[in-house]
């Protein structure tokens, strides 16, 4: 629930931003992981070290990265990998009103600052009790998480490279596994639950019939069931930040 | 490659424009459902299917296992050597 800022939290005390910024360092070095088992996922799929990197460095969001290497892997064509690689970053595009307030305003600094709107940093900004304070954890987490993810991902193409059965490994099952952890805090909700069931029946359903990659497209029907159930059952805030509850309210107030 | 990293950049640009708070009005409640949908399918895709036929085989008992670490908040690294080692365990032993 919103949370009025605090009146120990107000002067940005060296303290204070010193707290702040190892937690920001925190989320970078948890998501390098990622980026190392997205770098071994890559390589397994085929990727070569350039893209590999390039990808990491350009695309810069974790998510869709998967999940265009997730639809590659399974032999899904370019056009199936990039289109729901960018179904899922239209989330950073409903991150930008919330983060929008704490960036700076001239434009090239801005524009600078949008390629590093992602889960991680959102959070991490909305969760500080003012802007400024906002702003400091937003481009902290920004800069030291581009810096992870991408020596990540270097470090896992690398080591994609020296395994080289990677199903003796059980790296098929690692995988998986992984958007079994992103999936877990989007299925709090009813709508959440409703839409993932429905979309893993119907991909599984659309397996034997379609090309690869065209099942997970084809998934993406299973919101419109999960609208109406979020219509009739609104229960918890549709949280976009996991877990985040002061964002709800947060988000409320806005113009 | 290419239209993906500008496609990213550019949903990560318009968000931060004025047209930001347009589009989260207009499609947030659909936006917000989008990762639920994408990873649950990739999640049933990647279990089960094998050259564009389903199977279950060990790698969908590693993959329970790693379910069942999530489901204990088990830190990311956890889920994942549970997973792995689980799939490698049973295709050594079958």
């Amino acid at each position: 629930m919103a949370e009025p800022p605090t009146a120990n939290m107000g002067p940005t005390g060296d303290g204070v931003r010193r707290a702040r910024r190892r937690d920001c360092l925190v989320v970078s070095l948890a998501v390098g992981l990622i980026g190392v088992t997205f770098g071994v996922f890559a390589e397994a799929a085929g990727f070569d070290l350039p893209r590999i990197l390039v990808m990491s460095a350009l695309v810069f969001t974790g998510a869709s990265q998967f999940a265009a290497v997730g639809v590659i892997d399974d032999g899904g064509t370019g056009g199936a990998a990039v289109g729901s690689a960018l179904l899922l970053a239209t989330r950073n595009a409903l991150y930008g009103p919330v983060v929008r307030k704490m960036l700076p305003d001239p434009v090239l600094p801005r524009l600078a600052a949008a390629h590093l709107v992602i889960d991680e940093t959102a959070a991490m900004a909305v969760a500080q009790p003012d802007r400024r304070a906002g702003w400091d954890a937003f481009w902290f987490t920004g800069v030291t998480l581009w810096i992870c993810w991408n020596l990540g991902s270097l470090a896992g193409a690398a080591l994609g490279a020296v395994l080289s059965t990677p199903e003796t490994w059980g790296l098929d099952a690692a995988f998986p596994a992984i958007f079994v952890a992103l999936l877990a805090t989007h299925v709090r909700t009813p709508a959440g639950l409703v839409a993932a069931v429905l979309a893993a029946a119907v991909a599984l359903g659309a397996v034997p019939f379609t090309a690869a990659g065209v099942p997970i497209l084809l998934a993406v029907s299973a919101v419109i069931p999960a609208l109406y159930v979020r219509r009739r059952w609104p229960g918890a805030s549709g949280n976009l930040l996991d877990g985040e509850d002061s964002l709800g309210g947060e988000g409320g107030g806005r113009p | 490659m290419i239209v993906l990293a500008a496609g990213s950049y550019g949903l990560k640009a318009l968000g931060v424009s004025t047209l930001g708070a347009v589009v989260e009005r207009r499609l947030g409640a659909l936006v917000s459902l989008l990762p639920a949908v994408l990873f649950s399918a990739l999640i049933a895709v990647m279990t089960f299917e094998t050259a564009g036929v389903l199977v279950i085989d060990a790698r969908v008992v590693g993959v329970g296992v790693g379910a069942l670490a999530v489901w204990r908040r088990a830190p990311l690294l956890v889920v994942v050597i549970a997973a792995m080692s689980v799939t490698a365990a049973l295709r050594l032993f079958t």
